[in-house]
């Protein structure tokens, strides 16, 4: 395996690492030399993924699907694999990741470091549910995790602290074809957006929601339900790139407030139901190629809280102070979790989760930083895999289970080779 | 209709493993052809579960023809339309070889005799049948040869010049040959390396995927290759015997 001096960064760019980097294109490679902290495709915004003077796999090339069984659904994939590519791959035979995030290019690996929800957050629970089986690497050898020990729960969200992951088993769930029947509806303002998040039967629900809104419009956004199908609404799957950095005024307040006006027009007020391509409902953004170019050189961060279902009132506060501020992008997600976790440091507690671009800048910076203390306050939680600001004693009081996580991972790796940026930054392990 | 089938040579290689995925994708039937075809095993049940409806595993070694003409006769077995593509190859250090210039025999069986042996044995039987298509992975260091690769070189050069040839004669029959000149790409020989107009093996499958519909017959994966290899292919001896690059 040939080790590379490399700069690499997470997704917002904001946070950047130097150190040696491998790219194995077998396992047998990675069990030659032991195991050593892992990443996919860079989809977690900050530095989860970034390991500053030290060793890093990059796993995107160990990508295979290695076995499936047609009877129980369950695949076994490597940890480079992509969500998207198993969608595209399964769900004309009828089968699909039971569990999606916002991006078909995280990998099942990624999606296990930080047990990833979807849309469905509320009936499904977490990526993690849905695995039979995961296999680590640690320093003693090969070893595998089921649901159940506290191996497991510390691998599902565990950061890839406990073992580098090789390879994993997911229950794919049936599904009736390629194609989502996706009614959108505009919610005028924060109350009725929060009520039709309650009340939304669907299979899949999210909000978007309009950070730029103020006054009796603060709040308003698209509530977007979705339900599996089949049927024709192929084709449109073209793809553009953003070949530059983008100059500071692509994303300047102006432009952002004129965007979302025109988002939220697009829907009629009387709502409508599409049929969708299953890549455009669950991966908007992955037809704008590395899109997070757009803002600049600098990068950018996301902030993302969930907060308990009667601390709804302080999440109306935090979107008050960030409307306020307009410093918002257009990229703005509000959903209803419910309380589904696989893992002792999984992001999810039953509760209103939203998410917020920010460039980086200092304002911004510090915005989140008041934001992060509102969320502590509101008895909510950060979620590592956007991460990239907070305070270390703030973000573990957010994590109840973070000593029994820290327990297990004492003993999955006692000489610490799989630390990796964030852990240190937030002294996840040490504390 | 029966989906067509694809017999894959250095099936292994990285830059092999996007486009296999492509065609398993359409449900081709595959051959996977290697040198340790159970090393092929796992790319085999890669490409089943991505929807390709038969994938064999079979031994080729490019500087091992004698069995070329049973595992002809095997695949000649196969009804319907046959195609067939070459990822074989091998590239020393220059300074390897020249500290060992008979490892020049090996390069050219890698390069050029190995797939151009086997592919001369193949074609007849995809003319008999009017139709299918071969695809010859060359090389942009085929265009000229320079300081840095000329044995290398030499070999794709040849290589290039007998598809060329080929492509004259099997035209004739219905059946079309394409030249594929890829420049650096992104695999693990060239990991870590600075290189020009790098392209990924996922840019390259895609190349191949529109050039096989579209009937071209040279391609460079990066269009920048072709004008870049026109500039240097026209440099004066005289004044190119002095650059190293």
């Amino acid at each position: 395996m040939k080790w590379v001096a490399r700069d690499y960064a997470g997704w917002g760019r904001a946070l950047r690492a130097r150190g040696e980097v491998a790219r194995p294109e077998t396992r047998a490679e990675i069990l030659a030399e032991g195991p050593a902290p892992a990443f996919g495709m860079r989809r977690s915004y900050g530095d989860a993924a970034l390991n500053s003077g030290g060793r890093a796999l990059d796993m995107s090339r160990l990508d295979a699907f290695l076995e499936f069984d047609a009877g129980t659904g369950v695949l076994h994939v490597e940890a480079g694999a992509r969500i998207g590519e198993i969608a595209a791959a399964f769900a004309p035979r009828g089968w699909m990741p039971a569990v999606m995030p916002g991006t078909g290019f995280a990998t099942v690996g990624g999606c296990i470091g930080q047990d990833i929800h979807g849309k469905n957050h509320h009936h499904a629970g977490t990526f993690c549910a849905h695995l039979t089986e995961i296999t680590l690497l640690q320093a003693g050898g090969v070893v595998t995790a089921t649901p159940g020990t506290t191996l497991f729960r510390a691998t599902a969200g565990g950061l890839g602290q406990t073992g580098t992951i090789l390879s994993a088993r997911l229950r794919l769930k049936p599904c009736a074809g390629d194609v989502m029947i996706v009614t959108e509806r505009r919610a005028p303002d924060w109350a009725s957006h929060l009520a039709m998040l309650d009340a939304s039967q669907a299979s899949y629900t999210v909000g978007w929601i309009d950070a730029t809104a103020t006054g009796a419009a603060l709040g308003r956004g698209i509530v977007e339900e979705g339900e599996n199908g089949r049927g024709l609404a192929r084709g449109g799957t073209g793809r553009l790139t953003v070949p530059l950095e983008a100059p500071q005024f692509a994303l300047a307040k102006p432009v952002v407030r004129a965007f979302n006006e025109a988002y939220f027009r697009r829907v009629p007020a009387r709502g409508r139901t599409v049929v969708r391509p299953m890549e455009v409902f669950f991966f908007p953004l992955d037809k704008i190629l590395d899109w997070n170019r757009l803002y600049g050189r600098r990068g950018f961060h996301q902030f993302q809280c969930v907060v308990p279902l009667g601390a709804a009132g302080a999440l109306k506060g935090m979107l008050e102070e960030i409307a306020g501020a307009g410093l918002a992008s257009p990229l703005a997600v509000l959903k209803r979790m419910g309380p589904g976790r696989a893992g002792y440091l999984s992001f999810p507690m039953e509760g209103y989760t939203l998410a917020i671009d920010f460039p980086n800048r200092d304002a911004a910076r510090a915005l989140i930083k008041r934001l992060e203390a509102r969320t502590a306050e509101a008895g909510g939680r950060l979620y590592f895999a956007k991460d990239s600001l907070a305070e270390g004693a703030q973000i573990r009081a957010m994590y109840p289970e973070l000593a029994d996580w820290q327990a297990e991972v004492a003993r999955a790796d006692p000489e610490g080779r799989l630390t990796t940026d964030l852990v240190r930054r937030l002294h996840l392990r040490t504390a | 209709m029966m989906t067509p089938t694809w017999i894959v040579l250095g099936a292994g290689s990285g830059m092999a493993r996007p486009l296999l995925r492509r065609f398993a994708a359409q449900g081709a039937q595959l051959y996977l052809l290697g040198r340790r075809p159970e090393a092929l095993e796992e790319i085999a049940e890669d490409c089943r579960l991505r929807g390709a409806r038969a994938v064999t595993c079979l031994a080729f070694d490019a500087r091992e023809t004698a069995p070329y003409a049973a595992l002809v006769e095997r695949l000649a077995a196969e009804e319907g339309e046959l195609n067939a593509i070459s990822f074989t190859g091998s590239m020393p250090e220059q300074a390897a070889i020249d500290a060992d210039p008979d490892l020049i025999a090996g390069v050219i069986a890698d390069n050029f005799t190995g797939p151009a042996i086997f592919l001369q044995r193949l074609v007849p039987v995809l003319e008999a049948r009017g139709r299918g298509t071969v695809v010859a992975i060359s090389s942009v260091a085929g265009d000229r040869g320079r300081l840095g690769n000329y044995v290398y070189g030499a070999a794709k050069s040849a290589f290039s010049t007998w598809a060329s040839g080929l492509r004259n004669r099997a035209a004739r029959k219905g059946v079309h040959v394409m030249t594929v000149k890829p420049g650096p790409v992104d695999t693990p020989m060239t990991y870590g390396m600075k290189l020009p107009f790098m392209t990924s093996p996922e840019a390259v499958a895609q190349a191949i995927e529109t050039g096989i519909a579209r009937r071209r017959n040279v391609i460079y994966v990066a269009p920048i290759w072709r004008v870049i290899m026109t500039v240097i292919a026209h440099i004066p001896e005289a004044v190119f015997k002095k650059m190293s690059f």
